[in-house]
């Protein structure tokens, strides 16, 4: 195997593929987003339940659950990404995207990102990182998505 | 047989290594690669003819209208069309369908009429379909096909159900670019001749692995696509009956297609200009010519005997590996040169990814055909689609290259 192979596969990937965390969907949601690679059919959504805060600071995510099927970059960053926003807000989130965003398509990862940056071998894969991403788009556009009252009614557009 | 060897050696695209290993294409229904003689035709037609056609009286303008026109004569002889003023150059598979759907759908749909097509199409020949259904107000129908794996073909039960004279057009491929199954075109094309729908056949993975007779199978529009035929991109065919043809508006209008114009009205050329507005894709047309050549000196059906036997040795190696999931016919059933599989715990794209290691060029994903994968319960399948340049050692390679990539994620 190559370096370049390796080093896209590492363990904590396969790790999370083969044991991802927080899957299934999530009854107490009250946000929910669906995201789509067209090119490779590969689905992800994201439920969130979005506590809000009483002393004006912004919403935090209180639960985070993900669903979908897809190659094992996909569903395993899905399921890392739903470890590390909990408890974040959106703002924060989106921090932490552009950090994730960076080390995917360059390849450097700051030091005091840990686990996330098992995945910089992305970037020697420029096909791969959408897959990589998918699950980040889904829970962002999920911390935008509308209020859901009930969110149990399945997503399969 | 096939001298591979030497085929091969007509390929430069194969002689690389990717990877560190050698190239092991295996794309073919993607696209397939391209002989010398077609590349040489390309920079020939550049260096030595180039002009605009049907418009120049100096020298370079006649060389390239007659080599334009000679490749629209080579065309028909490939399909055997009664007359080249039947083939229509189009960019690829795709345009030809959207023409038909649009020029011909919009002519002769209505509320009431059904549009028969089979659940097993390429996006390509759906989505237009779907469209011409929504703007005409006829219904839409798909012929099912059988089984879990998709492995029975379509039902041809129940197409005596379906194929009623409200049918006013059934569109269906040659074969499938996702499960290789082989339709029985022919009795399609008479069964819809019996109700007096018109027939689409989109011909995108046949045309250049077998023989085809338009005038034997009695078909109306045939669309198919340069690139996959060892011609270059941009550039296929609309075929269409010429009584058809004659009665049909143009798709779009403008230069090359006019008789007269005024500035109120104008009048539109007989086919094949009707349907060529503007400048046409004179050097793609040219060397797609040539790739008929190429194929016709092979002779297309040792490249059908060729696709079939790597087909079945494919079939009986893969079938060996543990928990794969062979989309199509069963191994041993008749289907074309392409293999498409899946595996509970590995997904397409990561064995995609792995066989690159090794030089090996796969497709992953859905193929053009999310309804039939979500039939399935299939997000996507990997595909190895053959050709006559690809060897049983491949299929090896191949292979061998699956085997490493399940040990890996612990499958095995």
């Amino acid at each position: 195997m190559s370096a370049d192979l390796t080093e896209l596969y590492q363990q904590v990937i396969l790790d999370h593929n083969k044991r991802p965390r927080n899957r299934g969907k999530l009854p107490t949601a009250n946000r929910v987003a669906h995201g789509d690679n067209p090119t490779c059919g590969d689905q992800c959504s994201v439920y969130l339940r979005l506590e809000p805060s009483t002393s004006g600071t912004p919403a935090r995510i209180a639960e985070i659950s993900f669903d979908g099927s897809g190659c094992a970059i996909s569903q395993a960053s899905a399921s890392l990404m739903t470890t590390q926003v909990k408890g974040k807000t959106a703002p924060e989130v989106e921090a932490l995207y552009k950090n994730f965003h960076d080390i995917v398509t360059t390849g450097n990862a700051p030091e005091e990102i840990s686990d996330l940056a098992a995945f910089a071998g992305v970037h020697a894969f420029p096909a791969r990182i959408k897959c990589a991403t998918l699950g980040w788009h889904a829970a962002i556009e999920a911390l935008k998505a509308e209020p859901h009252e009930t969110t149990t009614e399945s997503h399969t557009d | 047989m096939l001298d591979v060897q030497k085929i091969r050696a007509d390929f430069p695209i194969l002689h690389q290594s990717v990877n560190g290993k050698p190239l092991v294409y295996l794309d073919n229904g993607a696209t397939s690669q391209k002989p010398r003689a077609v590349i040489n035709s390309l920079v020939h037609y550049y260096e030595r003819d180039n002009s605009n056609v049907h418009r120049g009286l100096h020298a370079l303008s006649m060389r390239a209208t007659d080599a334009y026109e000679g490749a629209r004569a080579r065309l028909a002889k490939f399909i055997n069309a009664a007359d080249s003023a039947e083939i229509i150059f189009t960019r690829g598979t795709t345009e030809s369908i959207n023409i038909v759907a649009r020029s011909w759908g919009h002519a002769h749909l209505k509320p009431g009429d059904v549009v028969l097509t089979t659940e097993i199409e390429h996006h390509s020949n759906l989505i237009p379909w779907q469209q011409a259904a929504r703007v005409s107000g006829a219904t839409l129908k798909y012929v099912p096909v059988l089984g879990a794996d998709a492995e029975g073909g379509l039902d041809l039960a129940a197409l005596d159900q379906l194929l009623t004279p409200k049918v006013k057009v059934f569109a269906f491929t040659h074969i499938s670019n996702t499960l290789g199954t082989i339709n029985p075109i022919a009795e399609f094309c008479r069964r819809a001749r019996a109700v007096g729908a018109i027939t689409v056949i989109d011909a995108a993975q046949s045309i250049g692995h077998a023989p085809f007779d338009v005038q034997a199978l009695g078909a109306d529009f045939v669309s198919f696509s340069g690139h996959k035929m060892c011609g270059p991109t941009g550039i296929g065919v609309l075929y269409g009956r010429r009584a058809l043809l004659d009665k049909l508006a143009p798709d779009e209008t403008g230069g090359g297609m006019v008789s007269n114009v005024t500035y109120e009205d104008a009048r539109w050329k007989p086919a094949p200009e009707r349907f060529e507005a503007g400048t046409p894709n004179i050097a793609d047309a040219i060397a797609l010519g040539v790739a008929c050549d190429y194929l016709d000196a092979i002779g297309r059906d040792q490249i059908a005997a060729h696709d079939a036997a790597l087909s079945r040795y494919a079939m009986e190696q893969l079938s060996t590996l543990p928990g794969i999931r062979i989309i199509g016919p069963r191994v041993g059933a008749e289907r074309s040169g392409l293999a498409s599989f899946s595996f509970a715990d590995v997904h397409a794209h990561d064995i995609v990814t792995f066989a690159d290691e090794d030089g090996v060029a796969l497709r992953g994903g859905h193929h053009c055909n999310q309804p039939l994968m979500r039939k399935l319960g299939l997000t996507g399948t990997t595909r190895a689609s053959f050709y006559l340049y690809n060897t049983e050692g491949e299929i090896d390679v191949l292979v061998a290259s699956l085997h490493r990539t399940l040990k890996f994620f612990g499958t095995t």
